[in-house]
């Protein structure tokens, strides 16, 4: 089920790769760069997502689509990786790393600081104000500046449970 | 320079001697400091030629298999077939970064470093496959791309030698396992993740159907480093009592540890003076309990038999354990192993691609267990149970990521008993275990 979020789910979808859009253009070139037109999956779903905030039903359609593989393969494909949003999320998406290095550093401590000040309360759960969803995730690849902790695609390292109630209220 | 600290003198720093400099990203900056003299040396010999410098060199991978890096290359062969080169940006392994710091402070180090190993395998493509979360990585390595081309470094001339060399860069999206070779092929053809059962090896048949190499972000970035300087040089730097382990090793640091990051040294490292010199040793006032040497998926190993060792491929092996990706992960004396072992089974459990019942099933069994102990509802056949799920999880699947899971627990067992036996009630084994019941009847 998905939670309420900054992104309204029964609003009427509008087509990301439409002729002469930069998304068209931005896949244009990507096909160019492989000899199979599907090679260039994951990048286009990169580029809906980033257009749409998530992978809806219908952006598949449309990625299926242009790439001529059908819905459903496309489907298996965005349920396999975990950073294709599968529902809306909030306008801030909260990545706290909690993986072995960075949990004997106290990561868990800072993934409970982030759900007490952005109001989440629990994990993967949006807040009501839309503005944050909270996970946990496996390792970032950043274990020496534990605890790393993904904001969107911006990574902050380095993250200490005392930090945490300004990070928040630093973000908009 | 160094990140986030300075170099230390004992490091030798090759690969990392820019990190922390950011004047080192740009093209000029990096042209500025060497840079692109290999890739213009090499664009001008004949590919078998690159092959044997390297192959004399004695690099091996360093992703954590260690295979000669030369040899790999030599697999591939002049046949007219359209040959692709993917160097493995996908660094997942717990307890590794240096991957990360190579991509973000030197990214044109890595494209040199492509583009050579594309051309010394007869390859016009080389994809750099990066994890999607490395989003200042990424975006360091797609500029270094660009501007390379701009340059007419990369393309259908390269650096005007009349050769087609080009380099891409493919995101990843979340998933540990598109760092196993066949795995990211299939990522990269636009499929879902899963491991490819061998053979065919990617040599043979890899990226869309034709041969390929994939090597990993460090073992491709060293070398333009050895074609430069040749292979005596690079042999020079490592301890020459051992000549099956060359070169430097980038090894990441991290847990608990005074000073965690990354630390390039020649190999054949005492262990002790890593730890001690360079890392500070453990936090003020603790102790080491234990050391994982080369990334989660390697067995643990205890302080004692860490401080002992040389760090090379050999001596990591002779001390019990593997050098792996070189992710050293600390953990001190305020440490709940079973509760660590714990989450690193709860890691491989979610990292699973489930394609392998031995792998699904068993990741998921063992983490239920060691959960099922670490909040003192465990059984003593728990832990023979746990040792019976890791030998059917080893060496039973399509690739490694069962057995990954299973020798943290299998080392932890044998090396920390007592900790998972302090943690299950004595009343709860004399039920189960009918020997113990016997005992304590008699």
């Amino acid at each position: 089920m998905a939670p309420e979020g900054a992104h309204a789910h029964d609003a009427p979808y509008v087509p990301v790769f439409t002729a002469g859009s930069a998304e068209r253009a931005k896949l244009d070139e990507l096909l160019t760069r492989y000899p199979s037109k599907q090679a260039a999956l994951l990048p286009a779903l990169w580029i809906l997502q980033e257009a749409r905030g998530w992978v809806s039903p219908e952006g598949i359609d449309e990625v299926a689509a242009a790439l001529d593989i059908t819905p459903a393969y496309v489907r298996g494909v965005v349920t396999f990786y975990t950073m294709y949003h599968q529902h809306p999320v909030g306008t801030h998406f909260v990545q706290v790393c909690t993986t072995t290095p960075c949990n004997v550093c106290g990561a868990e401590d800072v993934v409970q600081a982030f759900l007490q000040h952005t109001g989440c309360g629990e994990l993967g759960v949006t807040s009501p104000d839309g503005r944050f969803t909270v996970i946990e995730v496996e390792c970032l690849g950043a274990c020496g500046f534990a605890t790393p902790v993904m904001i969107n695609e911006r990574l902050v390292e380095c993250v200490s449970p005392d930090s945490v109630q300004d990070l928040v209220a630093g973000l908009d | 320079m160094g990140y986030p600290h300075p170099s230390h003198p004992r490091e030798t720093p090759v690969l990392s001697k820019y990190f922390g400099d950011p004047a080192a990203r740009t093209l000029d900056g990096w042209r500025d400091r060497g840079g692109y003299r290999a890739l213009q040396q090499a664009l001008a010999m004949d590919p078998v030629d690159i092959q044997n410098v390297v192959k004399d060199s004695g690099l091996r991978g360093r992703g954590g298999a260690g295979f000669p890096t030369g040899v790999k290359w030599s697999f591939m062969k002049p046949d007219g077939k359209t040959h692709y080169l993917c160097v493995n940006g996908d660094e997942s392994e717990p307890g590794t970064f240096k991957d990360r710091e190579i991509m973000r402070w030197t990214p044109h180090q890595l494209v040199e470093g492509a583009a050579m190993a594309a051309y010394a395998i007869y390859a016009e493509t080389a994809y750099i496959y990066i994890r999607g979360e490395f989003d200042e990585p990424i975006r360091r390595v797609e500029q270094a791309v660009a501007d390379a081309y701009a340059a007419g470094i990369l393309g259908a001339n390269a650096m005007g030698s009349g050769k087609r060399v080009d380099v891409h860069v493919h995101k990843g999206a979340g998933a540990y396992i598109c760092g196993e070779e066949t795995a990211l092929m299939n990522s990269l053809e636009g499929r879902r993740g899963n491991p490819r059962i061998k053979p065919p090896f990617p040599a043979v048949a890899g990226l869309f159907g034709k041969p390929t190499t994939i090597n990993n972000v460090e073992t491709v970035s060293a070398a333009p480093h050895i074609l430069l300087n040749g292979a005596d040089w690079y042999k020079s730097l490592s301890n020459p009592a051992n000549p099956k382990s060359t070169g430097t090793k980038l090894f990441s640091v991290c847990g608990n540890v005074a000073r965690p990051g990354n630390y390039e040294v020649g190999m054949g490292f005492p262990f002790k003076d890593f730890l001690y010199d360079l890392c500070g040793g453990p936090p003020a006032g603790r102790r080491f309990k234990a050391i994982i040497p080369g990334g989660s998926s390697v067995p643990i190993l205890t302080p004692e038999e860490c401080e002992t060792a040389v760090m090379d491929y050999e001596g990591i092996q002779a001390a019990g354990s593997l050098l792996g990706s070189g992710g050293v992960i600390c953990f001190d004396d305020t440490q709940d192993i079973v509760r660590q072992i714990a989450r690193l089974a709860r890691f491989y459990a979610h990292e699973s691609c489930a394609q392998c019942t031995q792998c699904r099933e068993g990741t998921a069994w063992t983490t239920k267990i060691l959960e099922r102990i670490r909040d003192g509802e465990g059984t003593m056949q728990d832990l023979d149970t746990l040792l019976q799920i890791a030998d059917n999880m080893t060496g039973k699947t399509i690739c490694v990521l069962s057995d990954s899971c299973a020798t943290p627990v299998v080392s932890g067992l044998k090396k920390f008993r007592h900790e998972f036996e302090a943690k299950i009630r004595p009343s709860r084994s004399r039920i189960m275990i009918p020997d113990r019941a016997s005992e304590v009847a008699a």
